[in-house]
């Protein structure tokens, strides 16, 4: 009997090195140690032995039991560990060079600059409007302070309707509106007027890849008892800083627009050329006109219902296609309309 | 406008200041400067004063001619010459061996078998006019050898100003009032005009002339005869060079001279046909001759000068080529005039032709000018041509005056607005330098605005601010915050959902923003068989194709996936823009903020294309207004719309825009193994929807049961109403889980799934509910699928 223990033990150990699957493993184990395995044999068989041997052989039986259990056990582990090591194995290197396909959707640039400045401005404590495209004379002229005979109002520069309203020229536009809409909370509550007004702008010209006949301004205003030009620089400077990351250069000359007094032309370096050597986007000049601004004509404060010996304030219009334009350098303005896919998706977003 | 420097500084001392300074400060206190500055004369040297001794014709040419000419040293100097003028005592511009013209370095060189040491020059060569036809010849008398140079101004820096940064300074116009400006800015002393004293001629008889229409502000005009000099100075000549005008003859040089330099147009006539000079208007319509030979239209809105009643010229625009100087011309009448200036304008737009002259008086200039024009056009002519001899007294009718502006504001107001500290005296100093007449009383001020500001331009007493602190300089600010409280910013609902839909549709849908115009792409519509549909029209579109104003977005979306065909074979495109859908009772636009939504696939799968929009639309408003979409099937309102599986999308029960499909024909046209699938939605609709906002529920410890029912049906309304009408608190969702579409039998598997805070129901009463559902719909024949 203790020959066959010994034979049986050998032969799990060998069986077990081949038993290369689960499966195989699993019928290793029916095979020693099921109901019917060749080590439960060895017990069934003890009925012959004497109780003394019963129990010394008993006891062998059970060792080899075990033991054959354990190495089972153990195989099984190594068979695992093997089958990850196999699938690490069969695991292919991807070829990252290979493109990928770029599904993402995209915002119109003038969406990313507007919101930029958006952002920027009611931080600062300014509201953001919404104004129609479509304006009537007075909103557009009579009210900003645009007398009856300004070149402005000619039918060559701005697009009139058959019915005698007109595609807004100028942001301004709104002003009068947001003077009156904001007006009584100034006058009553001491709450200053601080208000941005982003919209499509319309001039009846020829286009080229620097003109547009569509394009888009973002105005501000903001009025209170001590607004002043210092305050006007400040806020240009430093909103222009914002939205271009770094301290940009700029510049105020003196320029003329009816609904302010004084009036200026603020212009920021070139960002596409930097100003240094000029280029077509800068019309070879170093500087970008980006921004009418100046302080309220006092005429546009009291249409608005607000008394200019009491308020002041000023009043600026942001090139948003310009901004556009020169932080992302684009240089024909004539893409942002032109619909084009390929060209558009690139936009995807610039928070 | 070109300027020159040399002309500034006969009026301003800016000696030991560096002109391009200058010029930029003038840029940023002033008027914007164009970036071409330009140095005349900074590329010539060696051109002296030589006279022609002998001229001998080339053996071979015909044109070419030896010279031998005398520039003033010890021998004379072999030239080989080709300008027809050449002639024996002849003095010219001479480019000595070493001279320096251009790129160009003149050095001896055999020409035509000869050697030439030295070229005659043209005025054109040497830059001071476009003359080329012959050599220059120098009258003046001068040193032969002299250095041209010494005698003539030909260095000069030359800047542009942009016109339309001058539209609102009509003392702009003009060397002496950009002189002014200069002193400003040096902090030196104006030099005032020379004038000749015409009160001398105050005897003599006047010119008959009367203005009879108040479009004329001011007439002044004198005569005078015997001009005998026909070529005017060279100095004057390359001034007028320089700024861009040529030399014609003496007198028109003369008047263009004045103008340049005072800024007020004049016009010479010959006196024989301004005989009595009326200013008027003519009630009827005619055709006039202007002196450029050109016939234009007159209309009753044109202010005309007439002789009596024959017009002579079109007031501030152009004279008549009837009355213009002549040969024979004896008696010259100068006028010097001040007209309406939008009537001017609107002339000069009405007639396509703007000229020097008109440019100026749209502008408002000051008629104070009108007469002082003329004593120092005499002062220069006597200058120029010493026999010329004044026949009328100056005869002057001032009809309109502006009236004098005295502005008063005191120191508190100038530190409100600047924000800065300028102190008393240099707002005085800086306002007397610009020519108002500016006193203080300690911080009260005074200013008297001078009559070449006082036209339109300087009104109140913000102008003056301008006037302070643009020569103060912006540069030299000091910038600061405002003092202002803070509130909280409230954003404008619709402003916040459109921000918020561009995130959706941009993030999560993956779709593409684009911009178009607000008008219907006539041409493009055209080739898509899509009718161009709007409700109001440009009045003065530049061509039709811009024409007619859109009254959806949908059409020029198809335009844009045309235009993208092959981009990739499944795009969406969306934007946010306006259109005019209709006229209010006053005949005012009804405009519009609609969303345009367009889906493109390659392919025939329609169905989950149009699945894809309605999903885009439901997450809209789940994720913005957590509530729920609708749909109801319309009739098509365009063209473009297919007639099938066109719906209003509601919300709330009410219409906030379409979704639908493109008619055949349209695709055909546009792709035809494509689908494309749109939606419209009215931004202001949309904003309007109430926001649910978000209803917490705390999660249940009661375990849900789940029912599934699968109904014989191709439609999912009638379970959905069903389901609805159970009113089953119970049921927690209701989830479409399979679809199964054949043609006798389709059907749709709904899952209920049913829970309850409070308690574990009961399979029971559970199934009640799902009974009472199956019964309703086995009512209308929908039966559950065995």
């Amino acid at each position: 009997m203790q020959e066959k223990l010994e034979q049986l033990k050998a032969q799990l150990t060998s069986e077990l090195g081949a038993a290369a699957d689960p499966q195989a493993l699993e019928n290793l184990r029916v095979k020693y140690l099921g109901k019917k395995g060749s080590i439960t044999d060895l017990l069934k068989g003890m009925k012959a032995l004497s109780n003394e041997e019963k129990k010394t052989f008993g006891q062998a039986v059970n060792a080899l039991k075990q033991q054959a259990a354990e190495n089972i056990q153990k195989r099984a582990e190594e068979l695992k560990e093997l089958e990850i090591k196999r699938e690490i194995e069969l695991m292919p290197e991807f070829d990252l060079t290979i493109p990928t396909k770029d599904n993402r959707g995209s915002y119109h640039p003038i969406t990313l600059v507007q919101r930029e400045c958006e952002r920027i401005f009611t931080t600062m404590g300014f509201n953001v409007e919404d104004y129609p495209e479509v304006v009537t004379d007075y909103e557009c002229f009579e009210a900003v302070n645009v007398p009856k005979n300004h070149p402005a109002r000619d039918m060559q520069d701005t697009y009139y309707l058959e019915n005698g309203e007109l595609l807004k020229s100028q942001t301004s536009a709104a002003q009068n509106a947001i003077l009156r809409k904001y007006g009584k909370q100034l006058m009553e509550d001491g709450m200053p007027i601080r208000a941005i007004f982003p919209g499509r702008c319309f001039r009846n010209e020829a286009t080229d890849a620097t003109h547009e006949n569509t394009f888009f301004q973002m105005e501000g205003v903001m009025v209170d008892k001590d607004i002043s030009i210092s305050n006007l620089i400040y806020f240009m400077k430093t909103m222009l800083s914002e939205v271009f990351q770094r301290e940009i250069k700029v510049r105020l000359r003196p320029g003329f627009f009816p609904f302010v007094e004084p009036g200026f032309e603020l212009d920021i370096s070139c960002l596409i050329c930097g100003g240094e050597t000029g280029c077509p986007s800068c019309n070879h000049s170093g500087w970008l006109e980006l921004c009418p601004c100046g302080m309220i004509h006092p005429e546009v404060l009291k249409e608005g219902g607000i008394d200019p010996e009491k308020y002041t304030g000023f009043a600026f219009g942001l090139g948003l296609t310009r901004l556009a334009m020169m932080k992302y350098g684009i240089k024909d303005i004539r893409d942002l309309n032109s619909g084009s896919l390929k060209v558009m998706s690139q936009f995807t977003d610039d928070k | 406008m070109f300027l020159s420097m040399n002309w500034i500084k006969d009026f301003v001392d800016l000696s030991g200041l560096d002109d391009l300074k200058l010029i930029n400060q003038f840029s940023l206190s002033t008027a914007e400067v164009e970036n071409d500055i330009q140095f005349k004369g900074s590329d010539l040297s060696g051109i002296v004063v030589a006279e022609i001794k002998s001229v001998e014709n080339h053996p071979e040419s015909k044109k070419l001619h030896l010279l031998k000419v005398d520039i003033g040293a010890d021998e004379l100097v072999d030239v080989v010459c080709g300008a027809p003028n050449v002639r024996v005592g002849m003095k010219t511009a001479f480019a000595k061996v070493g001279a320096k013209i251009g790129e160009i370095e003149i050095a001896p060189r055999p020409l035509a078998g000869f050697m030439s040491c030295g070229m005659c020059c043209s005025e054109k060569e040497i830059g001071i006019s476009d003359d080329h036809s012959g050599i220059m010849e120098i009258t003046d008398d001068v040193a032969l050898g002299t250095d041209l140079k010494e005698i003539y101004a030909i260095d000069d820096i030359i800047f542009e100003v942009d016109n339309k940064s001058l539209t609102n300074r009509p003392d702009l116009w003009s060397h002496y009032g950009i002189a002014r400006e200069f002193a400003a800015i040096a902090k030196r002393p104006l030099k005032a005009l020379d004038f000749a004293d015409l009160s001398v001629y105050e005897t003599l008889p006047k010119v008959d002339m009367k203005i009879e229409d108040p479009l004329c502000y001011r007439y002044s005009c004198l005569q005078f005869e015997n001009i005998s000099r026909s070529v005017s100075p060279v100095d004057m000549r390359i001034r007028l060079f320089y700024c861009g005008m040529r030399a014609i003859n003496f007198l028109a040089d003369m008047t263009n001279y004045l103008m340049l330099e005072m800024g007020q147009p004049m016009h010479a006539f010959d006196s024989r046909k301004v005989e009595n000079i009326r200013i008027k208007r003519f009630d009827n319509e005619f055709e006039f001759q202007t002196l450029d030979g050109v016939e234009r239209h007159i209309d009753a809105n044109t202010l005309m000068i007439c002789n009596g009643d024959t017009p002579v010229a079109i007031a501030g625009i152009m004279g008549g080529l009837d009355s213009e100087i002549v040969e024979d011309t004896h008696t010259l009448t100068l006028e010097s005039a001040t007209f309406d200036a939008a009537s001017i304008r609107k002339s000069t737009v009405r007639l396509s032709h703007r000229t020097d002259a008109s440019m100026r008086y749209e502008k408002s200039l000051d008629p104070e000018l009108t007469t002082a024009a003329i004593a120092r056009f005499v002062f220069l002519l006597k200058k120029y041509d010493e026999g010329i001899k004044v026949v009328s007294s100056l005869t002057d009718d001032y009809a309109y005056r502006y009236p004098q502006i005295t502005l008063s504001f005191d120191k508190a107001y100038v530190d409100k607005y600047t924000g800065i500290e300028i102190d008393n005296e240099t707002i005085v100093s800086t306002l007397t330098r610009l020519g108002f007449g500016a006193e203080n009383n300690g911080d009260d001020f005074t200013v008297e605005v001078p009559t070449w500001r006082a036209t339109k331009d300087v009104t109140i007493k913000a102008d003056i601010i301008e006037e302070i602190t643009r020569i103060y300089g912006y540069d030299n600010f000091e910038i600061h915050t405002a003092n202002a409280p803070l509130f909280p910013t409230r954003p404008e609902p619709v402003k916040k959902d459109e921000d918020n839909v561009k995130d959706i549709l941009v993030k999560h849908f993956n779709l593409h923003e684009l911009h178009s115009y607000v008008w219907n792409y006539v041409d493009e519509l055209k080739e898509l068989g899509i009718k161009n549909e709007g409700v109001i029209k440009l009045a003065n579109a530049s061509n039709p194709n811009i024409e007619t104003i859109r009254k959806t977005m949908i059409p020029t979306q198809l335009c844009q996936v045309k235009s993208n065909l092959g981009y990739a074979n499944d795009f969406g495109i969306f934007e946010v823009g306006r259109v005019i859908t209709g006229m209010t009772d006053d005949n005012l636009c009804i405009e519009e903020k609609h969303l345009g939504i367009t889906l493109y696939q390659k392919g025939m799968n329609v169905r989950d294309l149009y699945f894809r929009m309605k999903t885009i639309l439901e997450t809209l408003v789940d994720e913005l207004k957590h509530t729920t979409v609708s749909f109801e099937k319309i009739e098509p309102e365009f063209d473009f719309e297919h007639p099938v599986n066109l719906n209003a999308v509601l919300v709330n029960g009410k219409v906030i825009g379409k979704i639908g499909l493109i008619h055949p024909s349209v695709m055909k046209k546009l792709d035809k193994r494509a689908c494309v699938v749109f939606a419209e939605i009215d931004m202001d609709k949309f904003a309007a929807i109430e926001n649910n906002s978000i209803h917490y529920v705390g999660p249940s410890k009661f375990p849900s049961i789940e029912i599934d029912l699968s109904f014989l049906s191709s439609r999912f309304a009638p379970i959905a109403k069903a389901i609805e009408k159970a009113a089953c608190e119970l049921i927690k969702a209701v989830d479409v889980i399979d679809i199964y579409e054949a043609d006798d039998a389709s059907s749709i598997a709904v899952r209920l799934t049913f829970s309850d805070n409070s308690r574990t129901l009961t399979r029971e009463e559970v199934t009640a509910v799902t009974d009472a559902i199956v019964a309703d719909l086995e009512k209308d024949g929908i039966l559950l699928k065995k």
